[in-house]
């Protein structure tokens, strides 16, 4: 039915979205750096002075590796979780693809991303071990982790239009993993057994092949590389097929 | 040729469905019949042929509404055909998709990106959108800053410059002062007299005779009469009067 311009919606979109996030405030998008500086001076201070600890040497990139991926994916779900009930007004009114709404919302808050990308590989340079040819995987894994998110963002958007507490459950959901990613400890602390679980969260996966490339300068493990390419490919079809069977009666229910 | 064809269409809602949404919806998924159904539209039928302007009256509530949504495919009907064969622009709710924050710059190429505009004739119509809408003083201030008639004049500048076949117009003829009105309205008889398919909800019976050729008249969310524009409107009128009077 809609037959426009699909890229250039996209764009218009996650411009929108980025410009309202940021045209009221004075500090504009420094706030995007200073929160992982923060949430990373605070962790230091806790896991380095009052936990002491001797299994990570550079913790404050250690655990920036942790709180960048992290950051993205808990407020991509949660904004784009409640995308479609807070577009209803377009979704009612104008016939564009509805898909279209819930990705715009994850692709905006990637602006957001680059820019603490760009923090965590300037951190990597200054108190890390600097550039080597492994940050060559950077955006392939960079890019699993977001068709991940955009994955779960199709299904939870589709399903809060029917059971508006979605949201609630993803907020939950982010409080809960936040303890459950190894954003702070490393995986060789997990017992084995849950180990391989672990891996084939894209989350945790994409943290422990980000260590493995700006801290350890090696190649992260193909296998771990391959769960995260396996979990991100499946939600992400599965989001969409949920999303196509639920979005012709969005109108009925918004 | 049909351009828009409505073959036995019924849309029934749940009714107090916020209450119950995730319930309704299992019982949609399962088939399993409301009791009670509100049915906004009830088994319809009609043909609207290329080149016709039709206009579309009852009293609130009648299903108007309801089948502008389903002819621009908004929802989908519960019962029966839908059937639309061309590009559709559909002047339904002014200003869905604006933001306040936005300049009317920025706001302009937003809705007309939302409308199915290409970026390169989102750029190639700018200065004609600006010029047509009279706003070229204002077009970088934040549209919270804007008058209500100043963001309709926006919307509409947008809207009517995406050269549709088919063109959807819901109670909006009412914009901004009367010079803009009759502007608009101007506009609206060009694209009719280019031979395009009007469909046209509105109150403004004066309008409606004169741009209209046809009506079809709902009420309660059933087609009443449907046939030339001045019989149908008489005959609504006469209704009208005749339960006033009572």
């Amino acid at each position: 039915m809609w037959n426009g311009d699909y890229l250039f919606l996209l764009q218009n979109l996650i411009v929108k979205d980025f410009k309202i996030r940021y045209r009221n405030m004075s500090l504009g998008v420094f706030w995007s750096l200073l929160n992982p500086m923060i949430m990373m001076g605070v962790m230091t201070f806790v896991f380095v002075k009052v936990i002491p600890r001797d299994d990570v040497t550079n913790f404050p990139l250690f655990v920036l590796c942790g709180l960048v991926p992290f950051n993205f994916f808990s407020v991509a779900w949660n904004n784009g979780t409640i995308s479609i009930a807070n577009n209803a007004g377009l979704i009612k009114r104008i016939p564009v693809p509805r898909e279209v709404v819930p990705i715009a919302t994850v692709l905006s808050t990637c602006i957001h991303l680059g820019i603490q990308i760009l923090l965590l590989l300037a951190a990597a340079i200054l108190i890390g071990p600097g550039v080597n040819v492994y940050w060559l995987w950077l955006p392939l894994v960079w890019a699993l982790l977001i068709l991940f998110v955009c994955g779960l963002v199709l299904a939870t958007s589709a399903l809060d239009v029917y059971l508006r507490d979605m949201r609630y459950v993803v907020e939950s959901a982010c409080t809960v993993l936040f303890w459950l990613v190894p954003i702070f400890y490393t995986l060789t602390l997990v017992p084995q057994a849950y180990a391989t679980v672990y891996q084939f969260n894209p989350v945790a996966a994409l943290i422990l092949a980000l260590r493995r490339i700006l801290i350890d300068s090696a190649s992260p493990d193909p296998s771990l590389v391959l769960k995260l390419a396996f979990s991100s490919t499946v939600v992400f079809a599965i989001g969409l097929a949920l999303f196509h069977r639920l979005k012709n009666r969005f109108f009925d229910y918004l | 040729m049909n351009v828009i064809e409505f073959q036995n269409v019924s849309k029934t809602f749940h009714r107090a469905v916020g209450q119950r949404l995730l319930r309704h919806y299992i019982e949609d998924m399962i088939g399993a019949k409301d009791p009670n159904p509100f049915y906004a539209l009830k088994d319809v039928n009609f043909a609207i042929r290329d080149g016709e302007s039709v206009a579309v009256i009852g009293s609130n509530g009648a299903g108007k509404s309801t089948m502008l949504s389903l002819v621009t495919h908004l929802m989908p009907p519960s019962d029966g055909k839908v059937i639309v064969n061309g590009r559709l622009a559909a002047l339904l709710d002014l200003g869905a998709g604006f933001h306040p924050d936005l300049t009317g710059r920025e706001n302009m190429r937003l809705n007309a990106s939302l409308l199915g505009f290409s970026r390169k004739r989102a750029s190639e119509l700018h200065d004609s959108i600006v010029d047509f809408s009279e706003l070229q003083e204002f077009i970088n201030e934040p549209l919270r800053t804007y008058s209500s008639g100043m963001i309709l004049r926006l919307a509409f500048s947008v809207a009517l410059s995406l050269d549709p076949q088919i063109l959807i117009i819901d109670e909006v003829l009412a914009v901004g002062d009367q010079a803009f009105q009759a502007k608009c309205i101007d506009k609206i008889f060009d694209i009719r007299n280019q031979g395009k398919t009007i469909l046209c909800v509105s109150h403004a019976h004066a309008i409606l005779r004169n741009l209209c050729s046809r009506a079809i008249w709902l009420d309660h969310g059933q087609l009443i009469m449907d046939g030339p524009v001045e019989a149908v409107l008489n005959a609504y009128e006469g209704r009208a009067a005749h339960s006033a009077a009572e």
